[in-house]
């Protein structure tokens, strides 16, 4: 492998561990913070991406406009989720929450067939973002994709700042270290929870659209998805941020090269992983909080 | 008094059941069980649809009955996986008692159909999955195919390539049944034409991250590549591999699947890919326009080639059950009728090899727009070598 595709593949690399990290940091938020094994995590990304192919023709070029709508839209649904099913959930052992929260994957699938369709569909990406950067004499770089990857760390710095500077975040930090301590102090944790589980969603929900125009949208876009990210939380510590971002790198890498030396076992190459980090430090890269 | 019920009951019950058993055949039929196992869900969700509809569609056009009998119809969902592909047979076949199995589209799927169905000797008419073993090594008389073996569109593709004087060309596809035996197939095609492949790409099914290996075929800088890949894996790779630049220095061909169903959403990528397939969206012929619009009109969007093969699966049946006037006991009768059957097909006429494969041309097609159009005859008439079927 020459120079140049191996820094193309690094590339390749850090755009997909970053397209996990927007997913997987809201499923260690939730996990983190609130305990709740949530399995449904893959397909708020899948809502997210439907969401896009939905109100795409409403905003046409304005791209990021739609992204905001998105995110707002997608944790209000996160709130009202919250509010009527997930908080029933955190005083029940693990084995019922993944027992609900497969049975609203199911659901949410079905009811994804009925409203939209099993069809696929694209989602264009928008003018100002659709051209190519040379890479060398043949391959070509979407400019979308380094966008996709913008996107993500301006998340990440936006993540750090909340968790790391306001008050806001402190409470979460709290909440993960101690939870009946929160409480004890007089924080109202319900609202706390609430705000948490919209934050996650609408983190999903904005991996999905942010990867609608790459992935195009798809009947169990969710699924693979989700387990990847379940690795990456379980590679980078629940609950922590900083980790979830080294676990998804990290995941990035791995598949990536794993799929040009090893193609017969790359399937494998990130469980392999997971299982070595197990070996050596079994509750994962950081601890909890950021 | 009870005394006196029970055996006036059970004299009565048996009555009933004699007199029943001793009706002619003809008056004791109820409908046709048809038990369609297909994707409901999951990455193949659209073309398991697709099927259903084109095999109703014909069922529908002979007044809703097949071979003078009615139909009843049992669904389960094969979820394209492999895993539980012998508890969904076997619901079909031994909960539902289905008289015959329609499905599916996941070849590891249908091998597992294969198998149950050459077990319990129930029919099994194939409307996609293109294993090329189920009319291969796995064989049988009670096992049909109305669709192709993944060898025959990729073995074309390969003539093609080599005709169109290539010489070095890479391979990319899903590590599965469907993708390997579809490289495979291009790969003789092609090396049969003086070509040579010089590498097989393989992600696991259904990774869709296709990044690394795109980039590998860019350092590699082969003269084509040849992709296998069907339903939303599809859609991404061939954006991907326009996002790519690629297709501006490297050629890319496949079967027909790379562009069947998926064109709304590959949209400008697609425009201008050659692929090879049974079918195409513009045959202009008078049995397929009077196809397509009747799809059209009763199931408000575009047959494609899914839809053509689910037809085409209740014609070879309808084809059967009319040799037998309707009595499906008569096994070997009906066998005989399906195996010697000439199907006025939307695709042109076909027939069956020995080993229940569809003998058919295969098609050159160019996407145009949101269409396959037929270009011309990759090759007329193309068996399937049925490598390993025994029966003549």
């Amino acid at each position: 492998m020459d120079i140049s595709t191996f820094l193309v593949q690094c590339l390749n690399s850090i755009q997909y561990g970053l397209l996990l990290f927007l997913v997987a940091s809201g499923l260690t938020l939730i996990f983190g913070i609130m305990g709740v094994i949530n399995l449904a995590h893959g397909s708020f990304y899948m809502i997210g991406a439907y969401l896009a192919f939905s109100i795409a023709p409403f905003f046409g070029d304005q791209f990021i406009i739609m992204l905001l709508a998105g995110i707002v839209l997608s944790a209000l649904f996160g709130f009202v989720l919250e509010w009527v099913f997930f908080s029933y959930l955190y005083q029940r052992d693990h084995l019922q929450q993944v027992l609900m929260t497969y049975a609203l994957i199911l659901v949410f699938e079905e009811l994804r067939s009925i409203l939209v369709g099993n069809d696929v569909h694209g989602v264009k990406a928008p003018e100002w973002l659709s051209g190519s950067i040379a890479l060398g004499d043949v391959m070509t770089y979407p400019v979308y994709n380094l966008f996709a990857s913008a996107a993500c760390i301006v998340v990440a710095i936006g993540l750090y700042f909340v968790v790391n500077r306001t008050r806001l975040g402190m409470m979460i930090r709290a909440g993960a270290s101690n939870r009946d301590m929160v409480r004890g102090l007089g924080i109202n944790i319900r609202l706390l929870y609430r705000i948490v589980f919209a934050a996650g969603v609408a983190l999903a929900a904005l991996a999905g659209m942010i990867a609608a125009p790459m992935a195009s949208v798809y009947p169990g876009m969710g699924g693979q998805v989700l387990i990847i990210c379940f690795v990456v939380v379980v590679i980078g510590g629940i609950g922590s941020i900083s980790g979830a971002l080294i676990a998804s790198l990290l995941v990035g890498f791995v598949d990536t090269f794993g799929k040009v030396f090893f193609a017969q076992m790359s399937g494998i190459g990130i469980y392999v992983l997971m299982a070595i980090l197990l070996i050596w430090r079994p509750e994962g890269l950081r601890s909890k909080g950021y | 008094m009870k005394h006196l019920f029970k055996p006036a009951i059970t004299t009565a019950i048996a009555a009933a059941i004699a007199g029943a058993l001793s009706a002619p055949a003809f008056a004791q039929q109820g409908p046709i069980k048809v038990g369609f196992m297909l994707p409901a869900t999951g990455t193949f969700a659209n073309l398991g649809n697709m099927i259903e509809n084109g095999f109703k569609m014909y069922v529908n056009e002979q007044g809703g009955k097949i071979g003078g009998r009615e139909v009843q119809y049992f669904k389960v969902d094969d979820e394209s996986d492999p895993a539980k592909a012998t508890d969904n047979v076997n619901k079909l076949i031994k909960r539902d008692q289905v008289d015959v199995l329609v499905g599916t589209v996941h070849s590891g799927v249908a091998l597992t159909m294969a198998k149950v169905a050459r077990e319990t000797n129930t029919l099994l008419i194939v409307p996609n999955a293109g294993a090329d073993v189920i009319t291969g090594a796995m064989c049988a008389k009670n096992i049909f195919r109305t669709s192709f073996s993944n060898w025959q569109p990729a073995y074309a593709m390969g003539k093609v390539a080599a005709e169109r004087g290539h010489k070095n060309v890479m391979t990319i596809t899903w590590n599965y049944a469907a993708g390997n035996e579809s490289v495979k197939g291009f790969q003789e095609g092609f090396e049969k034409g003086g070509g040579k492949v010089s590498q097989n790409l393989t992600l696991p099914f259904p990774n869709v991250e296709y990044q690394a290996l795109l980039t590998q075929i860019a350092s590699q800088k082969p003269d084509a590549v040849y992709a296998f890949f069907a339903g939303g894996g599809a859609v991404k790779f061939v954006k991907d591999y326009v996002a790519a630049g690629l297709n501006k220095t490297i050629p890319l061909y496949g079967p027909g699947f790379l562009t069947d169903g998926t064109l709304e959403a590959q949209g400008a990528a697609a425009q201008g890919l050659v692929t090879t397939l049974h079918y195409a969206d513009n045959l202009n012929t008078p049995r397929d326009n009077t196809f397509r619009l009747n799809f059209a009109k009763t199931y408000k969007t575009n047959a494609d080639v899914y839809a053509v093969q689910g037809y085409d699966a209740a014609q070879l049946l309808t084809t059967g059950v009319k040799a037998v006037n309707g009595d499906i006991s008569k096994r070997d009768q009906m066998i005989l009728a399906m195996r010697s059957a000439a199907i006025d097909s939307p695709r042109g006429k076909f027939t069956l090899s020995p080993a229940h494969n569809p003998i058919q041309d295969i098609y050159l097609r160019e996407v145009k727009g949101n269409n396959n159009e037929v270009k011309g005859v990759a090759i007329k008439a193309l068996a399937d070598p049925a490598r390993g079927c025994k029966q003549g």
